[in-house]
């Protein structure tokens, strides 16, 4: 039996030993890992859990991300709660697995510390590595400072595992800026915590000898379709659940999470969207412009990046003062808009007030995304409204040096 | 663990078939009798993971599954991983109490061809062996990427003629040496590494045996000839493997903790390689004047392993 761990009510942690925290009241059964940076103190920490006893599954130090995904998904077919840990180029490295890991329905939790995939190298955050998920079956959660970077994990296996799911979720946080940033988290007892994700319901397992199961066939045309169209239903199913879990942990800690979260968006005439701990800058420059100058800003943020909550971000855009709003993209959109941008926007085109929607690409490798900065793209936005269209390039890229980047423009006048 | 009796081979080979006979392998195909001897060399429950490949394609297409047992593929690269993830699941659970039966006796395999052993999957076995998980990992050895049609891979040995090194007027076939993947896998410190042939069954059962009773990471390199690429009658598997055992193309041996040498079959005539090539469409070009130095180099390359493979046996190192 794992020791108790002697918590505060309030503690000071960063973002990497917060999601280890959560991880180690899990109780998982196996947790197969490869170190990266930013993400490494969360195998580091859950590996002094390991060596002092906080921890009675097994640890599994493997010799490369693809092998710590490869280890997850035959420890969880055999029947147990399973996670681990990754950043950038382990996650790219990973990717194949990721897609094994869903399509074979298994829920292993997955904390992913955003950063930047090379070239050119860069160990600083970005969305990159989230993006390159996007496609691979996996729920995806977005953790915007450390307390969220803690509690997600939580609901993550809750979800994951609820049995109208079965689906892998990874849980996102920013590197460094939330990884590594120090912040007031308020955590659960071990046991409060344990009781609220319950005990894992194996399903299929390779254990029960009584029950021989084959994981992992081959289908070709006659199949596949069927098995990846059930897939995405899974995933647009897991919805409501998602919604009930946040229910349940709003009811337990009075924490509240939506799948999209909304900022002074009853009244907004602009706004920003965007995901990770950006957003809590923007929050701030939303409210400083309209103490200041009276422009009416809100901020949209999907706490939800997989299954894309295009519902309800449609919701959040179908204000009827909302004129003009600016998707911001953390990754590089490799010859396209960027695809938050594209995805708010399809949601966006079937509102009744459809808003001028233009797209930012900012942060990448870690550039410094600041107040003042959202400021300036928010009264961006009130001149376009004002204007009533776009009147810079539709994609442009905030706080790059050199000449001014930027492409396409409206054809609405 | 129950070991079965190995002492009649129509007995033997039908104890505890868990390995379904219906199955897309070719007909003549030495991968099934190397698994099927696998599985009904013992009595304890199996957790076996297959690498992409003929095997793996070839008895789990959905809705159908040969595996009366637990199985898993994951990718071309990681069963070495899937199965001692899944032996790291049991030692966790059964520690926590929540098997549902903790006292069934089981046993973790992994299957790859060569190209998944040798090839794309080399680091993850690597990786799991250096672990010391308590798993056997056999490789079926069939010296190509069949499973794709026939290109070669580091297991596939000189002369050979592979889609992917052709012979031709330019060339003789593969110019590069097989990998030694048994003395590589010695080297890691296994207590049980070996290499095995379906045609002397009553050694290759006792190998498998010998690995599953051996705790930690055990390694098999099996020879699994090839009657779709290496080109014989599928009615000659057998015959085939006993040129390759009886010409030294294949010795069989055991090693023990990195340095117990044993010798498994000495053949009473040692016949020369290239009775053994001429069987096989694969080597045909070899025949050609130009081409026999190839030959020459294939027997002695044999002859200097025999030798050595006898001296580390005498010499117990």
């Amino acid at each position: 039996m794992a020791k108790e761990f002697d918590l505060n009510e309030v503690e000071v942690w960063d973002g990497n030993y917060a999601a280890s925290q959560a991880l180690r009241q899990a109780q998982i059964d196996v947790v197969a890992a490869y170190p990266i940076t930013p993400s490494t103190p969360i195998v580091e920490g859950y590996g002094a859990y390991v060596a002092n006893g906080y921890v009675d599954g097994e640890f599994v130090m493997v010799e490369s991300e693809h092998a710590a995904m490869s280890g997850c998904v035959g420890a969880a077919a055999a029947g147990g709660r399973v996670a681990t840990a990754t950043s950038s180029q382990g996650f790219a490295l990973m990717a194949e697995v990721l897609y094994q890991a869903s399509g074979m329905r298994l829920p292993i939790v997955l904390t992913v510390v955003n950063r930047a995939l090379a070239s050119p190298l860069n160990v600083r955050g970005d969305h990159s590595d989230m993006y390159l998920g996007r496609d691979s079956g996996w729920i995806q959660l977005d953790a915007f400072n450390a307390q969220e970077a803690y509690d997600l994990p939580l609901c993550a296996f809750k979800i994951g595992e609820n049995l109208d799911v079965r689906l892998p979720v990874m849980v996102h946080q920013d590197g460094f800026t939330t990884s590594h940033k120090a912040q007031n988290v308020y955590p659960l007892k071990d046991e409060t915590a344990y009781n609220f994700v319950g005990d894992y319901v194996p399903v299929d397992e390779m254990l029960d000898f009584t029950r021989p199961v084959t994981h992992g066939a081959q289908t070709e045309e006659d199949w596949h379709y069927e098995h990846k169209a059930k897939q995405h239903k899974a995933l647009m199913d897991s919805r409501p659940v998602i919604d009930e879990v946040f229910a349940q942990f709003k009811e337990l800690t009075g924490r509240e999470y939506k799948r999209v979260e909304t900022y002074m968006m009853e009244d907004a005439e602009v706004a920003l969207i965007l995901l990770g701990s950006s957003v809590e800058s923007a929050v701030l420059a939303a409210k400083q412009l309209r103490e200041e100058e009276g422009i009416k800003a809100g901020i949209i943020a999907p706490r939800c990046f997989r299954p894309f909550p295009y519902d309800l971000v449609r919701d959040a855009l179908d204000v009827p003062t909302l004129k003009a709003v600016s998707c911001m993209d953390k990754s590089a959109p490799g010859g396209a808009m960027g695809a938050l941008f594209n995805e708010v926007s399809a949601a966006a085109y079937t509102t009744s007030s459809r808003p001028l929607i233009s797209n930012y690409i900012y942060g990448l490798g870690g550039r410094d995304f600041a107040i003042d900065e959202a400021k300036r793209i928010m009264k961006e936005q009130k001149a376009h409204a004002d204007a009533g269209h776009i009147t810079t390039n539709i994609q442009q890229f905030s706080g790059l040096r050199g000449p001014k980047l930027g492409f396409y423009e409206t054809r609405r006048s | 663990m129950a070991i079965t009796s190995i002492k009649n081979l129509k007995e033997f080979s039908t104890n505890n078939d868990r390995f379904e006979g219906a199955h897309l392998l070719c007909p003549g195909c030495a991968h099934s009798m190397i698994v099927r001897e696998l599985m009904n060399c013992t009595d304890d429950n199996l957790v076996i993971s297959s690498n992409t490949g003929c095997l793996e394609v070839s008895t789990a297409v959905y809705p159908y599954t040969s595996w009366d047992t637990s199985w898993i593929h994951i990718g071309f690269e990681n069963a070495a991983t899937a199965v001692t993830g899944a032996e790291a699941m049991y030692k966790a659970r059964k520690r926590k109490g929540t098997l549902k039966d903790p006292d069934a006796p089981v046993k973790f395999v992994a299957f790859g061809g060569d190209g998944s052993t040798y090839d794309i999957g080399f680091q993850w076995l690597s990786g799991a062996m250096e672990r010391g998980h308590d798993f056997t990992y056999i490789c079926l050895d069939n010296e190509n990427y069949a499973n794709t049609g026939g290109q070669r891979s580091s297991a596939t040995p000189i002369g050979a003629t592979t889609s992917t090194a052709q012979a031709g007027t330019h060339s003789y076939g593969k110019k590069e040496k097989k990998k030694d993947i048994v003395s590589i896998m010695a080297a890691h410190g296994s207590p049980y590494v070996a290499q095995l042939a379906p045609n002397k069954w009553k050694s290759m059962a006792k190998g498998f045996q010998k690995a599953l009773e051996t705790e930690g990471p055990c390694f098999i390199n099996t020879v699994s000839a090839c009657t779709t690429e290496w080109k014989f009658d599928p009615k000659d598997t057998i015959h085939i493997t006993d040129l390759a055992t009886d010409s030294l193309m294949f010795p069989i041996y055991e090693i023990i903790d990195g340095h117990e040498l044993n010798i498994l079959y000495r053949p009473k005539n040692i016949i020369k390689v290239e009775d053994y090539l001429g069987a096989q469409g694969r080597y045909k070009h070899l025949f050609k004047p130009e081409n026999k130095h190839v030959i020459e180099q294939i027997q002695s390359d044999i002859d200097k392993k025999w030798d050595m493979l006898q001296r580390r046996e005498e010499a117990r190192i």
